[in-house]
């Protein structure tokens, strides 16, 4: 392989190469340093003239007298089933003191899109333990469903809840855990790692932790590795794998810095513009395929800075998934967990993993007249602050009741509380019973006669 | 001759100067503007959308990795076209109108690149049924034979550019669609296949103001904002606000005879709900599946860029095809906002000065040509048919003042517009009843008085001052409380709630709600009137209003949504409404 040393400028994590041979786009290149270290990059841009490459690494060490190697193929990772059960660097690299993997395929890591035409339809769902999302915001197989939550939020506890509780009801297949960790500190990853071990699901997982302090343009690629390993694991063994991706945010940062140092028109925020595209072929590589047995179900985390959730990392990202989970830093003060803010959040997939042969038959009308309950009793908060109780009418007041109940028993849960699905909506209809019968506008007679404690209780006794 | 033969080989190749990501650039080759070109050994399909000087720059709708400088490049001298003609139904495309089946056939479950497959089968036979006979004079867009394709019958056309002349052979019988099957008096010969380029609008002999409804099953919709057939809508909402679930809705149930929907860089798994789902629904005017009068394009947000610029273009020229037909045709674009932003990458790819938040300065221009290839028009072949075009706008943030939203809301005559607030109290459809608005309402103004009922236009004005004056009264509310209200205003709150919860939302998951036609939306509307009547009435009687909200048969009325032979109930309703206020009224 012919080395090249003509870098003539170096910019962030850009080098600039002059008088190649022809290379190709995306391309792989190993950067030799004086002490033999090698340092990993990919073509940017090439043309005859000059080749820009991006360093994932830090450039410190790099001159212009290093030396540039081209390899000729796009990046590659190696993947095997011996990968359940390791420890790996953002760059895809060992780092549990255990051996290099051996390799059963080597796979492009940019993953190409799957045809929608092969996709299968997302419809079996997954039981978290969780009402709010179960009852309200149901996560389904292959869905992308993402942790909008702000500094200082309990999201990686959620995340941690929700891997170890998660499963589909009824079936006993093969699953993995891949979790990504982008820029995340020590003590984030530990929290994780210590879960993972206390039950034993590393066992089950394929970890990637790019941490604080490593370098930021590495981020870039440990979602795709990432990816690519949870292709692998579902597509080619067949197995459902859930993929944590954490903190996204971080990673559209380390987006940003590249742009910056290509000096590209910026888009909102100084974000590239392509950020919705880039976003996307993240994001896009969740979901099933006809005919395959395996699956994979996504749960980016991000932190909404300032908690802002037009900010355009939530934003683009929440145009892209299959709806959200809101975590609200009101109800976090309130002392509940999950502090889960249903209002906000959605989950886009539910109406084909609820109902008649998925969960039961009320689910749809319970969590629509839940959602439709709560906003009610939750506007009219705003309102007694400014008249006071006393001025409320009746129904009103009721709804503001309903409000608070549904915070503090449906809501919150304990970290280790897992409902069945069941439970959960038994224990939507026991707070749905505090309303009037004649306000439940959203559900139809049939049901309320089958399923609410009041009539239910008096079809028993005849 | 040698210098002769040497120029006209540089010119068919060029050579790859600069790659960098989906745009690259070529020099040595003879291009003009929006020619197809093959790129690279992969022969990955492109088109020519600069040139400067040497330099021709060209958008590539394949992935570029691994392609190096000095490859080459092979102008086609075609424009990007699409393939017309019977097979259309109810495929499904990428953005550059290849099959996805096909796709997954030649390549497996994931898109890999430098296939090609054509947009149309060439080897199927169709049975086709001439219309004219020798010795008829024919000329450009004139109808001369047809094909059952699905349920629908697909009427073959003489390309709309074609010059007049006299048919001297027409044959009848099986035909793929390149075997030719009429050939006039000059020798002329034609197949059912025809092929348009994209960008350029097909002609028709004249556009025609809008009269007519697109009636979309849809209340608030067709009730309070409608779209008429050849109009165009836009539907610009925050994420999570319904947009998705109002153009499937109106994919589903709006009636007209042709549907195209376009997933432009949206979300693969809605693709598959799209592709699950149709087929399996029916029409309610045909009673066949969905699926039979649907042409779906779906260029998912993960697939290349470039392809996403062009499904737009690929999606609106299927329809007006189908609309030079004489047909009704529906085209949903899903999302207008991803194809901006398509451009957008280019442009700044193209390193071209940015306008207004980094989209180009040709932003409202694109967008304009789009939506002024809709409407209702007189064909070329004397018939008329309509395109409307309904487009979802994803504005960051939901921020309506954004460029895609404005440009599109100057161009289009309705507006729908999502609120986030109201999705979140799982008010669906979250359409904001206050903040859209529909430019046909004159023009629609007499289809309803003779085809609904002559009392429905002063109902839908009625409804609309109700829900404006709720919005002010709940100013006041915000303020003092219900309670303070006077009781004649606390009747109007109540009749508020009414409109909003029977009539306005609507379930479209409910297998009755889900589609609402005409008739049954006056009834509701005239029975919440009929309430309202009584109500005031009593009220000026002396009934108070909780007396009045404590109505019981009001309650019942939100149960006629789900009922599919709803008459005999409501009827009930209203006796036993009316006998409540009575007994209320000599109460009182």
């Amino acid at each position: 392989m012919k080395e090249y040393r003509t870098i003539n400028k170096i910019a962030g994590p850009l080098l600039f190469v002059e008088k190649t041979e022809p290379i190709g786009f995306a391309e792989l290149v190993n950067i030799v340093l004086f002490d033999g270290t090698i340092k990993r990059g990919q073509v940017l841009d090439t043309s005859d003239e000059i080749v820009v490459v991006q360093v994932f690494e830090t450039t410190a060490g790099i001159g212009r007298d290093s030396g540039v190697r081209f390899t000729g193929e796009t990046i590659k990772m190696p993947v095997g089933r011996e990968m359940l059960g390791r420890i790996l660097s953002g760059g895809g690299k060992p780092i549990d003191g255990g051996p290099d993997i051996v390799p059963e395929k080597r796979l492009d890591i940019t993953g190409a899109a799957i045809n929608p035409y092969a996709r299968g339809p997302p419809n079996e769902f997954i039981q978290t333990g969780i009402s709010t999302i179960d009852g309200t915001n149901t996560l389904v197989r292959g869905q992308k469903l993402p942790i909008f939550s702000g500094a200082g939020l309990p999201h990686n506890t959620i995340a941690l809840q929700i891997a170890r509780q998660s499963k589909a009801l009824g079936a006993k297949e093969e699953f993995a855990v891949v979790f990504a960790a982008m820029g995340i500190t020590k003590e984030e990853a530990n929290y994780f790692m210590q879960d993972f071990e206390r039950t034993g699901a590393l066992e089950r997982a394929v970890v990637f932790l790019n941490l604080a302090d490593d370098p930021a343009v590495e981020r870039i690629i440990t979602p795709r590795l990432a990816l690519t390993t949870a292709e692998y694991l579902a597509f080619d063994l067949g197995m459902h794998v859930l993929v944590i991706l954490t903190d996204m945010t971080n990673y559209c940062e380390a987006l940003r810095q590249i742009g910056a140092a290509r000096e590209e028109v910026p888009g909102r925020r100084g974000y590239p513009g392509y950020m919705y595209t880039d976003l996307a072929s993240i994001y896009e590589r969740a979901g099933i395929i006809k005919g395959k047995k395996g699956s994979i179900t996504q749960f980016p985390i991000l932190t909404m800075p300032g908690d802002d959730i037009t900010h355009p990392i939530p934003d683009l990202t929440g145009y892209i998934t299959e709806g959200q989970i809101v975590v609200s830093r009101d109800l976090h003060r309130k002392g509940i967990y999950p502090p889960i803010n249903v209002l906000p959040s959605l989950s886009r997939l539910m109406n084909l993993g609820i109902g008649k042969g998925h969960t039961r038959e009320d689910h749809k009308k319970v969590s629509d007249q839940l959602y439709a309950a709560y906003a009610e009793g939750n506007d009219l908060r705003g309102l007694v602050a400014i008249v006071g109780k006393d001025a409320l009418s009746e129904r009103d007041r009721m709804f503001l009741e309903f409000a608070d109940l549904f915070e503090t028993r449906f809501v919150r849960q304990g970290i280790n509380e897992d409902r069945s699905i069941v439970e959960t909506l038994d224990l939507g209809w026991e707070l749905l019973s505090k309303l009037p019968v004649e306000q439940l506008v959203r559900i139809d007679r049939e049901l309320i006669n089958k399923y609410h404690p009041k009539f239910k209780n008096v079809v028993k006794k005849e | 001759m040698e210098v002769k033969d040497k120029k006209s080989k540089e010119s068919k190749h060029g050579i790859l100067k600069r790659i960098a990501g989906p745009v690259v650039t070529a020099v040595n080759l003879d291009a003009h503007m929006y020619d197809v070109v093959k790129v690279g050994k992969e022969e990955l399909m492109g088109e020519v959308i600069k040139i400067a000087g040497e330099n021709v720059i060209i958008q590539v709708y394949e992935d570029t990795s691994g392609i190096k400088p000095g490859e080459p490049v092979i102008n086609t001298g075609l424009s990007l076209a699409v393939e017309l003609g019977p097979g259309l139904l109810t495929s499904i495309y990428d953005g550059i109108q290849r099959p996805l089946p096909i796709l997954v056939d030649k390549m497996g479950d994931f898109i890999q690149r430098g296939v090609s497959a054509p947009g149309l089968s060439h080897e199927k036979k169709w049975r086709f049924k001439p219309l004219v006979k020798t010795g008829d004079n024919v000329k450009g867009g004139m109808i001369i034979g047809e094909v059952q394709e699905t349920n629908i019958v697909h009427k073959i056309m003489l390309p709309p550019d074609a010059k007049p002349g006299v048919v001297k052979t027409i044959k009848s019988g099986d035909f793929t669609v390149e075997e030719t099957i009429c050939v006039l008096d000059d020798n002329r010969e034609y197949q059912m296949l025809q092929r348009w380029p994209v960008r350029v609008p097909r002609p028709v002999k004249e556009k025609v103001n809008p009269r007519i409804p697109l009636i979309t099953g849809q209340r608030i919709l067709d009730g309070l904002f409608p779209i008429a057939k050849g109009g165009t809508a836009a539907i610009p909402g925050p994420f999570g606000s319904g947009k998705t679930v109002t153009q499937q809705q109106l994919a589903k149930w709006s009636d007209a005879e042709i549907v195209v929907y376009i997933g432009c860089g949206e979300r693969g798994n809605e693709m598959t709900e799209v592709l699950t789902e149709f087929p399996r629904l029916e029409d309610p005017k045909t009673g066949k599946p969905l699926m039979e009068r649907t042409v779906l394009i779906a260029n998912t947000s993960n697939m290349p860029v470039a392809a996403r610029e062009a499904s737009v273009y690929t999606g609106i020229t299927i329809a007006e095809y189908f609309r030079d037909m004489g047909y009704d045709v529906s085209l949903m674009a899903d999302s207008t906002s991803r194809w901006a932003e398509a451009m957008r990458e280019i442009s700044s790819r193209l390193e071209e000065m940015p306008g207004e938040e980094g989209y180009p300065a040709y932003l409202a221009a694109r967008l304009s040509e789009f939506y002024e290839r809709a409407g209702l028009v007189k064909t070329l072949n004397g018939g008329e048919g309509s395109v409307s075009v309904i487009g979802a706008v994803s504005p960051p943030g939901g921020d309506f003042s954004e460029p895609v939203t404005q440009n599109t809301l100057r161009i289009v005559k309705v507006f729908w517009a999502l609120d986030a607030k109201l999705s979140q109290r799982r008010h669906f459809p979250s359409i904001n009843w206050l903040n859209s608005y529909s430019l046909y309402l004159d023009s629609l103004h007499d289809w309803y008085d003779k085809e609904v009922s002559p009392e429905w236009n002063k109902l839908r004005s009625w409804a609309m001052e109700v829900l404006q004056k709720e919005a002010e009264l709940q100013e006041i509310i915000q303020l003092v409380g219900s309670d303070a209200l006077p009781e004649a205003e606390q009747v109007t709150i109540e009749v508020a709630r009414m409109i909003r919860e029977v009539f306005l939302q609507q379930n479209a998951y409910d297998p009755v709600d889900t589609f609402c036609d005409m008739t049954k939306q006056y009834d509701m509307m005239k029975a919440i009137r009929m309430f309202s009547d009584l109500a005031y009435s009593a009220q000026v009687a002396g009934v108070s209003p909780n007396q009045i909200n404590s109505v019981k048969s009001k309650n019942e009325l939100p149960q006629i949504k789900f009922i599919k032979d709803y008459k005999p109930d409501l009827t009930k309703i209203e006796k036993n409404m009316d006998e409540e206020f009575n007994s209320l009224r000599s109460a009182a």
